[in-house]
């Protein structure tokens, strides 16, 4: 299957969307390695979507440049790029079966019948729906539709794939299965797949590298451990998992919940804050605690539940400290 | 309480007066048609056996079943297109469009047929401007022939040939046509192998409406035909007031409503006409 395939690398250059007055996209420069699985992760009106439909051809780019594999590709057309796209609500035809669906690409393209029923059967395979190829999607559930979904969008073996969101029709449950299948279809064909959405956890699990978009323009690139564990902006540390912000010494620093252990009482030798806990929820495997501090600050604490079993209640006196290393000192502008 | 009375869903009481009038005034008349064809002048079949007696009513048929499907391939092809471009065009142009489109649909019939009259007749606009002109020696014949009748009676058609596509049109999802371009297809392939077999069911709604209402027409075949294109409706209007022969109309009647309804039955063994009219394909 692997050998049908081979991912290819886009560069983004300064490129910029506007719509009339309105800058949706503000000199974005960006490197999509082959093969890599690179998220765009922000929140609605970041300017993610419209910078994948400017990578699909579905919208023209007011300025700068995207070439794949080092030649430009921003004059030609959505249908000669050659590029999978998993539509937001799939986008299926209504009127074709499965299988139709899934043999389109090769079909306009005019290859023989034999070579088409083949690369379907592949397909059907890849993503487990051989026994529904004569159904027609109207027929088949959420995630079964977004299977045939991506089987329709890599059938021609495309070097890079555009996912819109794939997941956000479906229930949280199913979406976790999916992520994991997807992750498993990208580890075995190989395509670059550039993938736009607005859930952290989605981005985490799945990514090689996050691309954290805000107002048109990049906040920060990595990988997620990157992203996660040294955040460059606030807005970088509260969009991808929950942070608290202290303030010392005149600099600002973001701090995990998670990274905070939190005791009784007073008088604790590495004690850096001290307060009283104003609210406790609890949610299973672990325990979310409001502390507000003397400094009049809001700081959350996650505590393992197994592990820190002295019961704590609201308003008592509890003192909070933390490694150096978990404090990540902020860019702030 | 009987047995029957417990069977009998009391929401029958509630409906039963509109039934009982939708009997009476609407089922009762063409009951009351159909009974004719059977029995005006004598009884027996005698009506139906004149259609194959003569020519003349076979031809009358004849050419209504040709100039409604003249029509309706005008109509539905030059309102797919309409409506594709009112579809697909800016909101402002699409509001002058559909103003027009609902100003030629609210004008009187009659008003419509005559202006045909005065735009193509033999000393109307169009011949005049041509002879001054120099570029015609004699006045073209459009009106008072069955160019006349299909021109007076496509363009009367064509804003019920553009509302049940635009319809269907606006109710399609844009983003499959991308996916369809995003696959690689072209413009021509997309339009061909998607978008109008996603707009069929308008297509057959339009064909129905446009094709059902040109088989009744009687107005503009009677001004713009001179008489001498007959089509049934008319026809049907000479025998009731002219020669008095009820029968013969009623069989031409009755004829029409089977015509109707045996569509109707076979384009629902093709597709559910729920779709077609309006309702959901699932």
């Amino acid at each position: 299957m692997a050998d049908a395939f081979s991912g290819g690398s886009l560069r983004i250059e300064g490129v910029s969307k506007y719509f009339g007055a309105f800058r949706a996209v503000n000199e974005v420069d960006l490197e999509i390695r082959k093969g890599e699985f690179l998220t765009l992760l922000g929140p609605s009106g970041s300017g993610k979507t419209t910078l994948l439909m400017m990578i699909a051809g579905f919208l023209d780019i007011t300025s700068g440049d995207i070439a794949l594999d080092g030649s430009s590709i921003a004059e030609v057309p959505a249908e000669k790029r050659n590029f999978g796209m998993v539509f937001q609500g799939y986008a299926l035809f209504p009127h074709m079966t499965v299988r139709d669906n899934i043999g389109y690409a090769l079909s306009v393209r005019k290859r023989p019948e034999a070579e088409i029923r083949a690369r379907v059967d592949e397909m059907l395979e890849l993503v487990q729906l051989q026994d529904f190829a004569n159904r027609k999607p109207g027929q088949l559930s959420g995630g079964q539709q977004q299977r045939v979904a991506l089987a329709r969008a890599l059938c021609f073996a495309p070097p890079v794939l555009l996912l819109d969101e794939p997941l956000g029709a479906l229930d949280k449950k199913l979406r976790v299965e999916v992520q994991e299948q997807l992750k498993d279809i990208h580890r075995r064909v190989g395509t670059t797949f550039i993938y736009v959405t607005h859930d952290q956890e989605e981005a985490l699990s799945m990514s090689d590298r996050i691309v954290i978009m805000r107002d048109g323009a990049i906040e920060q690139v990595g990988s997620p451990q990157e992203l996660y564990e040294r955040p460059a902006t606030r807005f970088a540390a509260s969009f991808l998992g929950k942070s608290n912000f202290i303030h010392q010494n005149g600099r600002a620093y973001a701090l995990r919940p998670e990274k905070i252990d939190i005791h009784l009482g007073s008088g604790h030798p590495q004690a850096r804050r001290s307060g009283t806990i104003t609210s406790i929820t609890y949610f299973g495997s672990m325990q979310r605690i409001i502390v507000e501090t003397t400094e009049a600050e809001q700081i959350e604490v996650d505590i393992d539940v197994w592990r820190n079993r002295q019961p704590l209640h609201e308003g008592e006196v509890v003192e909070l400290s933390w490694q150096d290393a978990a404090a990540v000192e902020l860019n702030e502008s | 309480m009987n047995a029957v009375a417990r069977h009998i869903h009391p929401g029958w009481a509630i409906i039963a007066p509109l039934l009982v009038l939708v009997v009476a005034l609407y089922l009762g008349p063409i009951l009351n048609i159909m009974w004719l064809s059977v029995t005006d002048p004598e009884p027996g079949l005698g009506n139906y056996r004149k259609l194959f007696e003569g020519d003349t009513l076979l031809r009358i048929v004849w050419t209504t079943l040709r100039i409604c499907v003249i029509t309706t391939v005008f109509s539905v092809t030059l309102g797919y297109s309409i409506a594709y471009a009112m579809v697909h065009c800016h909101q402002r142009q699409k509001n002058y469009m559909l103003t027009l489109l609902l100003v030629s649909f609210w004008i009187s019939i009659l008003v419509r047929t005559f202006s045909w009259l005065m735009l193509l007749g033999r000393n109307g606009l169009v011949n005049n401007t041509l002879e001054t002109l120099g570029l015609i020696s004699a006045p073209i014949a459009f009106m008072r022939n069955e160019l006349g009748v299909l021109i007076g009676m496509v363009h009367y058609m064509i804003p019920y040939a553009v509302l049940p596509l635009l319809v269907s049109m606006q109710s399609l999802d844009s983003r499959v046509m991308d996916a369809s371009r995003n696959l690689g297809a072209s413009g021509s392939q997309t339009f061909w192998r998607i978008y109008l077999p996603l707009t069929l069911p308008g297509i057959v709604a339009s064909t129905l409406l446009v094709f059902i209402l040109s088989l009744g027409f009687y107005v503009t075949p009677a001004v713009l035909g001179g008489g001498k294109v007959l089509m049934v409706a008319e026809y049907i209007s000479v025998q009731l007031l002219v020669t008095l022969k009820w029968g013969t109309a009623a069989m031409l009647a009755a004829l029409m409503l089977a015509g109707v309804l045996a569509m109707l039955w076979i384009m629902s063994r093709f597709m559910k006409l729920s779709a077609v009219f309006g309702g959901s394909t699932r």
